[in-house]
């Protein structure tokens, strides 16, 4: 049996919790799962979960992208809902999934099935469960970068901040360009590593613009080319996903920054 | 112009250098999508104009030989001609030979990106005719033998200063201490550089923003005026349009001109929008004696049926130029070719080969802003996916990235493995890189930390962690406890 919190009569909710956030910073999936809770869910995460294929896909190779996508239509296929801590690896699931198995007569009405119960986080807390009650404080100033597939391809704009106008204390101040691409974009950003560095370089320059001690966002992808590039210009502006925040899971150290204050 | 795709990169690094072009591209970068949006939020039928111009299109492109045919017809009863040319070679020797017939000796041009597409001043010249643009952009490159860098304002990469040093040095006989510190200025200079040619010239040669089916008129839009009078002061008239350029009505052409200009340049209207109908009838008091229109294949017919045949409805208007992170950096001439941005990385492959131009697709974030701003819908992004789909399946060939790639798909298509793995990975990487919570350098990660530093993992995988139970909690203690 796979390990089930929550509460045991809520809509039972699939986290995936995408391979960034898997490897890099489980602090994330933690706080995803904190926010189901008190969101009155019944939370798994199950365990064979590896990636959405999005590299593959975005890569042209259709093959394993739609191997690893069945894989994850059948883990997730039980659920009421699956839930997503990236806007990017939510719309791979939502939009590319029915678009890789189009014309399959098995595989295309379960992507659509999947496609409508998956959902990025703060969308699936704002705009499903209409979870108002962040008990979270955050005293300080943070802007918002809304990263590209989250904005265009699921038009998440509005949830995060609804959500962060519920932390005590916290300000948000936002960038002119806060839609604006970090330069990310998946194996761009070491293929092509030269024009991913000049468009992160005038993403933290808005950043810097806004005077916001934070940057928040829903994507670990785009955080960590933000922060990777913050950190290398010295920048003591914090970056920490979304999630981070509204469960009031922050004292650990932020993206980048060395693991506790004492080590340095 | 000859491609250079596959410099790509090394154009690109050449850019990024490039102190004149950032800042050229800076005030590109902030004007053009300021303005476009703010015109876009002017119209309140705007989103709809964009589906109408979209639908208007799509259904040419399904019927696109009947409203060919009937073009022809209308052109040939306004006492004008069409030349079919399947490719650049035919367009280049139809418009040559229509040249030389009028015995010319210059040809005014305006307009045309299917004059650089098939490269017809290199060939004019070879047949000692000399081509004069008219258009301001094009007429500052062609003083600099450059080619343009964007679809709608060729030399977008040039600052002010650039332009009046060309001036000075080019344009001969004038006082050289003329202060040229102004645009009016410089427009003022060109200007009065290029009244003798308009008067001289023995043939005009524009483009074509759509050609009208109903009319079989052609529609030039511009801000200078300099369109009108290369097409109405020279005994011949050429137009050179590609056959996608087509549009059923002059009501549909209406509707069309109410995206375009508010897309490229944030617009209403461009100064000039003209409709050139056939040479001139015996009541007119000028126009040419001759209208010849040069219609130009070049690969798109193959498009059409394919999953490429959206590109089709492309106006030129250089919304997604204007709007991307990648042409914003690099500017256009790193494109290697005539076109650019999101569309030329789209076009490019279909017109002159994948192999050819294999960067283009690959040189995008995917962000999708192209798209948002197509006024006609076009889904670049989709496209430029599908591209890389077909160099995947046909390049068997195990560049670094693609056996990596192909190692970690394998993985995750095999969840015990794949746990093995990225735990063993990601402790060590993670007890490494822990102190500092960051690296400056990593192995064959060259790319990302060449400018940027690379954020360490936090010890063990969250979906470990999380089935050995635990939770985590405020003060980050189970980092610790379960970190490597
Ligand atoms: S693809 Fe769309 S945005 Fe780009 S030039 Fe063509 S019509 Fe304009």
């Amino acid at each position: 049996m796979e390990r089930e919190t929550g509460s045991q009569d809520g809509p039972r909710v699939g986290v995936f919790a995408t391979c960034l956030v898997d490897l890099m910073r489980p602090a994330v999936g933690f706080a995803t799962v904190r926010l189901l809770e008190r969101a009155g869910c019944r939370v798994s995460v199950p365990a064979a979960q590896t990636c959405c294929g999005q590299p593959a896909y975005n890569s042209g190779d259709n093959e394993s992208a739609t191997a690893i996508a069945c894989q994850v239509i059948n883990m997730f296929m039980s659920f009421d809902y699956v839930v997503v801590p990236s806007g990017s690896c939510a719309g791979t699931l939502k939009k590319h999934y029915p678009e890789m198995f189009a014309n399959d007569p098995i595989w295309e009405p379960r992507a659509e099935d999947l496609s409508k119960k998956t959902y990025e986080l703060t969308e699936f807390l704002v705009d499903v469960v209409k979870f108002k009650n962040v008990s979270a404080n955050w005293c300080n100033s943070v802007t918002y970068h809304d990263s590209c597939s989250g904005l265009r391809e699921l038009g998440i704009k509005n949830q995060p901040r609804a959500l962060l106008e519920n932390v005590s204390g916290l300000i948000i101040s936002e960038g002119a360009e806060a839609e604006a691409c970090c330069g990310f974009g998946g194996l761009f950003c070491v293929k092509y590593g030269d024009i991913s560095n000049e468009i992160v370089g005038r993403k933290v320059a808005d950043i810097q613009e806004t005077d916001a001690d934070m940057v928040l966002g829903g994507d670990l992808g785009c955080l960590m080319n933000i922060a990777g590039k913050l950190k290398r210009q010295g920048s003591s502006v914090e970056v920490r996903h979304v999630a981070e925040i509204l469960a009031d899971m922050h004292d650990h150290a932020a993206i980048a920054d060395p693991d506790s204050v004492e080590d340095v | 112009m000859d491609p250079q795709i596959r410099q790509f990169r090394g154009n690109a690094r050449g850019a990024i250098n490039n102190r004149n072009l950032q800042s050229a591209l800076a005030k590109l970068s902030s004007g053009f999508p300021a303005r476009r949006s703010q015109a876009a939020a002017r119209l309140p039928e705007f989103e709809a104009l964009r589906d109408e111009a979209r639908a208007i299109k799509d259904h040419v492109l399904e019927h696109l030989d009947i409203y060919l045919e009937r073009y022809e017809a209308e052109v040939m009863s306004a006492g004008g001609q069409v030349h079919w040319c399947a490719d650049a070679d035919a367009a280049r020797a139809k418009i040559t030979e229509i040249c030389k017939a009028a015995g010319a000796k210059t040809v005014t041009k305006s307009k045309s990106m299917i004059g650089e597409e098939i490269a017809i001043n290199g060939h004019l010249e070879s047949k000692d005719i000399t081509p004069v643009e008219t258009d301001l952009g094009e007429y500052i490159i062609q003083l600099r033998d450059e080619p343009p860098s964007h679809i709608i304002a060729p030399a977008v990469h040039l600052t002010m200063d650039q332009v009046a040093d060309t001036f000075m040095a080019r344009h001969e006989g004038l006082d050289p201490t003329r202060a040229l510190d102004e645009p009016r200025k410089l427009l003022e200079e060109a200007r009065a550089q290029l009244r003798d040619k308009f008067i001289g010239a023995d043939v005009g040669l524009t483009g074509a923003n759509m050609l009208i089916a109903e009319t079989g008129s052609n529609v030039l839009v511009t801000n200078e005026g300099n369109a009108d009078l290369t097409y109405s002061l020279p005994k011949v008239h050429i137009v050179i349009a590609s056959l996608e350029k087509i549009v059923p009505t002059l009501e549909d052409a209406a509707t069309i001109l109410r995206v375009l200009a508010r897309s490229a340049t944030g617009q209403e209207m461009s100064v000039y929008t003209t409709f050139c109908t056939g040479p001139r009838r015996e009541a007119d008091t000028d126009g040419p004696e001759e209208y010849h229109v040069v219609l130009l294949d070049n690969g798109r017919s193959k498009l059409i049926g394919t999953e490429f045949q959206a590109m089709l409805r492309c106006i030129r208007c250089g919304a997604c130029l204007n709007h991307c992170p990648v042409y914003q950096t690099v500017g256009g001439h790193a494109y290697g070719w005539v076109y650019s941005g999101p569309m030329g990385a789209v076009l490019v492959p279909g017109l002159i080969g994948l192999e050819e131009a294999s960067n283009l697709p690959n040189a995008s974030t995917l962000c999708g802003k192209c798209e948002s701003v197509c006024p006609m819908h076009i889904p670049l992004p989709r496209m430029l996916r599908s591209w890389r789909q077909k160099q995947f399946e046909t390049n068997r060939s195990g560049s670094f990235a693609r056996v990596a790639l192909r190692v970690w798909a394998a993985l995750a298509r095999r969840p015990g493995l794949y746990r093995l793995a990225v735990g063993l990975g990601i402790a060590g990487l993670g007890a490494w890189g822990r102190r500092r919570g960051r690296f400056a350098w990593l192995p064959m990660a060259g790319g990302w930390t060449g400018g940027r530093d690379f954020p360490a993992p936090n010890g063990d995988t969250f979906i470990a962690q999380w089935h050995q139970g635990a939770r985590g909690d405020a003060s980050g203690a189970w980092l610790r406890r379960q970190g490597p």
